[in-house]
């Protein structure tokens, strides 16, 4: 590794970045430099300003103070289009593809080959192919991007930056949506460009991934860059401390250790898969959940775990085949609105497209699930909506400066909080949760670890669906691994360990294509 | 912390940024503008502000069902025929027919509440979109409107078997709707207008039902996962949506003294500006009874500003097309 003095020079130099909203002030004057051929991981708890710096960045919002220079050059990008002019790609969440139409269209959109405005189809097919050539992967040029799957999708994204010859490609937490070979192949990929000389922006709630894939850790706190420093040289607990501000002792809350009556059974359970018709998502599942436990559920994408929670729940009506008791009642699947009834709540994986009503406000959204109890007779009750939703905020440790206030306005980890204040305030006897940490912070994971625990200790029996291993081997009381819809390993608490739960998880065929492919 | 949770505003009235404000400030702007431009002080008599209630009383009814659809995300353009088919219904059953108004009005209204229920259910349990399901009731409902009538006015003029007309007088009721109380101050529409209003306001925020259907607006799949009746829900939102615009038919009829199958062309559009000038949002999930009803004035006194100061119809529907842009761009939220 070179010294200091022979560094090269930046390729983004950020100065003195202050952005407001209105009377919120999100970014105090952030100096952040990106270097070519390294990956910057930018961490730092939600509502830390990650999001809020990267589009300024990438022209998403123009009216900042501070200053930009790429390239030496003194840069002011008022559009994503004019960002990527000048070499900045930004790969959100939410992809920016037009789905309806074919991956080389989008790879041009644009800037389509051809004359005249006419589409020459034959050479954007062929600079499609020669774009995700580049990347080593393949995919149809011809495919219609919306029926990709997300990873692909993604690439698809990459493929696209790299087409316009980005310097400076920005990732906000692109593997949210990816399993773990898929993941394995983002970092090959990102090692590529590495070497290609470009400058990394990684974005991510991940450790593991930080552990991984960075070079250089900046961590934002408040608006406020809090310290970058070569990850070599940066520890596990610094980083968390730098985050959270706070040491954090244990990472999750014991087992209480007491088993109570039989919550949830499920009996040869199979569940269609909605994408897939006549086909199963997961087949001839039985399991038992009782009170004060709580059963994880691990698998990677494909494998079932969430279509097996909505199944149960009710969300894809009657055609759930098996069985099924809850609090040791036997129940005909029929609808949410009769699961949640018997005593069932599932907090879904996508709080934005199913767990939250973003306008309505936060109380609203909390009574949303109980209305039929809280409005007896069909007539509303402020009085008791209000208690209601208060009791639920205090429960959960909900921070909102109003209960009226739009739920929409609040940060990812206290909108994942009012859906959970809406599912408590049902008083469920099974309590069906699907990621319930995903795009949350460290501390608000960790109130919600805490919370979890205290409902298991008040009788509620759970199943967890997490994609984060430590989150459920230290959650779990035991766990049953899933692979392509059906039940691989049952691991009890002293069993739960990385490496057996992800070979279980990835089949046996799967270890062996794997090491297959890395020849 | 806790101390923070205060009760506040639901409406947000005091804010200048909520959408109850902006509607408020369009109110008295287009006020203002009158004022400005009282045509000899025609603005400032009584009866002036009377007669703009008595013409906006039936564009607020449709507005009132129109804004419990759009809240769900939906959309009615068939309130308009509903209505013709209405107004010809109730002449048809109070005038030819001689039935009581407390069996023709139930009737009528009846009739509104099933095109409009046959609509939603449309929408609902067949997943057609809304802007198509309610269109091919508008065309549906145009046309049993003139079959109804048999394709002519419905008036005091009865037709005989043998093509000549014995006339009747107007019945009672249809004065009684067209009638003028508190001395002559206040139209017997406009207090009806205001019962419809009313009665959508508590559905709304009072009721269960109101709930739901900003759920289903804001998030349809959310609220189908908390136990939300998705489907009924909406249904009954049409249903409503359709029994207004009957409302709105009789209301109409009186005031013509005849039920025209080609009454109410074109209302429904006025019904969505009014709902959209008052700042509900089209997406659905956001708006209220309260912004409508600033609607409906606003654009009630839009209209009998610019025809006290005798602007001709042509400029008067282009200057209208005008402000309905600048009210709207006026209230966009900052995202």
């Amino acid at each position: 590794m070179k010294q200091t003095e022979t560094q090269p020079r930046p390729l983004a130099r950020m100065r003195g970045i202050a952005k407001r909203f209105g009377p919120v002030t999100v970014l105090h004057g952030v100096d952040l430099d990106i270097y070519p051929g390294e990956v910057l991981v930018l961490a730092g708890e939600n509502g830390a300003g990650k999001s809020t710096l990267i589009k300024i960045l990438g022209g998403v919002y123009s009216d900042y103070e501070g200053s930009i220079e790429l390239g030496g050059r003194l840069v002011r990008p008022a559009t994503p289009i004019e960002a990527a002019r000048l070499g900045v790609a930004v790969i959100f969440q939410e992809l920016s593809l037009a789905p309806t139409i074919s991956v080389a269209d989008n790879l041009f959109l644009g800037r389509h080959p051809g004359r005249a405005g006419f589409v020459d189809a034959r050479t954007q097919r062929r600079a499609a192919l020669r774009a995700l050539g580049e990347l080593g992967v393949e995919i149809d040029p011809d495919a219609l991007v919306g029926e990709l799957p997300m990873a692909r999708q993604q690439l698809v994204e990459i493929a696209k930056a790299l087409s316009r010859d980005a310097r400076l490609i920005v990732m906000d937490e692109p593997t949210s949506a990816l399993n773990q070979p898929e993941v394995e192949r983002l970092f090959r990929l990102i090692d590529r460009l590495k070497a290609q000389n470009r400058g990394i922006v990684y974005i991510t709630h991940k450790m593991e991934e930080i552990e991984v894939v960075a070079d250089r850790i900046a961590v934002l706190r408040d608006g406020r860059l809090i310290g970058s420093a070569p990850a070599r040289e940066l520890s596990r607990e610094r980083l968390i401390e730098w985050m959270v501000g706070r040491r954090m002792d244990t990472q999750f809350p014991p087992p209480t250790g007491r088993l109570g009556e039989e919550r949830l059974r499920l009996e040869k359970i199979s569940v269609p898969d909605p994408r897939r018709p006549g086909r199963w998502a997961v087949r001839d599942v039985s399991l038992q959940v009782r009170a004060g436990e709580i059963v994880g559920l691990a698998g990677l994408q494909g494998s079932g775990v969430s279509e097996l929670l909505q199944g149960i729940f009710g969300a894809y009506g009657r055609r759930v085949a098996g069985r099924l008791w809850i609090d040791g009642k036997p129940a005909r699947i029929s609808s949410p609105r009769a699961s949640i009834r018997r005593g069932m709540a599932l907090l879904t994986n996508d709080r934005q497209a199913t767990g939250l009503i973003p306008p309505m406000s936060v109380l609203a959204n909390i009574c949303l699930a109980d209305l039929p109890r809280l409005s007896p007779g069909g007539w509303r009750r402020p009085r008791l909506e209000k208690e209601a939703a208060e009791r639920r905020a205090r429960e959960t440790a909900l921070r909102a400066p109003s209960l009226e206030m739009e739920a929409r306005q609040l940060s990812g980890g206290n909108q994942q909080k009012v859906v959970l204040a809406k599912w408590l305030q049902t008083e469920p006897k099974a309590l069906l949760l699907d990621e319930p940490t995903r795009g949350i912070d460290v501390g608000a994971k960790r109130e919600i670890y805490l919370l979890l625990r205290r409902l298991a200790a008040e009788g509620i029996g759970i199943l967890l669906i997490t994609s984060e291993l430590p989150e459920l081997i230290g959650l779990s009381d035991r766990a049953l691994v899933f692979h392509r819809g059906e039940v691989r390993a049952e691991l009890d608490k002293e069993q739960l360990d990385p490496n057996r739960i992800l070979a279980a998880a990835m089949g046996a065929e799967e270890t062996e294509g794997r090491s297959c492919a890395k020849n | 912390m806790r101390e923070e949770l205060k009760e506040r505003n639901t409406t947000g009235f005091l804010r200048w940024d909520a959408p109850a404000t902006r509607a408020l400030a369009a109110l008295l702007l287009v006020l203002l503008l009158g004022c400005a431009f009282n045509a000899d002080g025609a603005f400032f008599k009584l009866g002036t502000h009377r007669d703009t209630l008595r013409q906006a009383s039936v564009y607020g009814i449709l507005a009132c069902g129109m804004t419990l659809v759009i809240i769900a995300a939906g959309i009615d353009l068939a309130v308009g025929s509903v209505l013709a088919l209405s107004a010809v219904c109730f002449s048809l059953w109070s005038i030819h027919w001689g039935w009581s108004p407390w069996l023709a009005i139930p009737a009528c209204l009846l009739v509104g509440a099933a095109c409009g229920g046959l609509a939603g259910a449309v929408h609902a349990v067949f997943r057609i979109q809304p802007f198509i399901a309610t269109l091919a009731m508008m065309v549906f409902a145009r046309g049993l409107a003139k079959t109804v009538s048999g394709g002519m006015k419905v008036s005091t003029a009865v037709p005989n078997p043998d093509g000549t007309f014995t006339f009747v007088s107007v019945p009672a009721i249809f004065r009684a709707i067209d009638s003028r109380i508190l001395g002559g101050n206040l139209s017997t529409v406009t207090v009806i207008f205001l019962l419809c209003w009313l009665a959508a306001w508590v559905a709304l925020t009072r009721h269960r039902w109101g709930r739901y259907l900003f759920a289903i607006g804001g998030n349809e799949e959310a609220a189908r996962l908390s136990g939300v009746p998705v489907v009924r829900a909406k249904i009954f939102a049409y249903m409503a949506s359709g029994l207004f615009a009957a409302v709105a038919g009789i209301c109409q009829a009186a005031q013509e003294q005849q039920g025209d199958p080609e009454a109410g062309m074109g209302y429904e559009l006025t019904a969505i500006a009014i709902v959209v000038i008052g700042g509900t949002n089209l997406m659905g999930g956001r708006g209220g009874m309260g912004l409508t009803l600033l609607g409906t004035l606003t654009i009630g006194y839009l209209d009998k500003i610019l025809s006290i100061n005798a602007v001709p119809e042509a400029s008067r529907l282009m200057l209208t097309g005008a402000i309905i842009i600048a009210a709207v761009l006026a209230q966009r939220r900052r995202q």
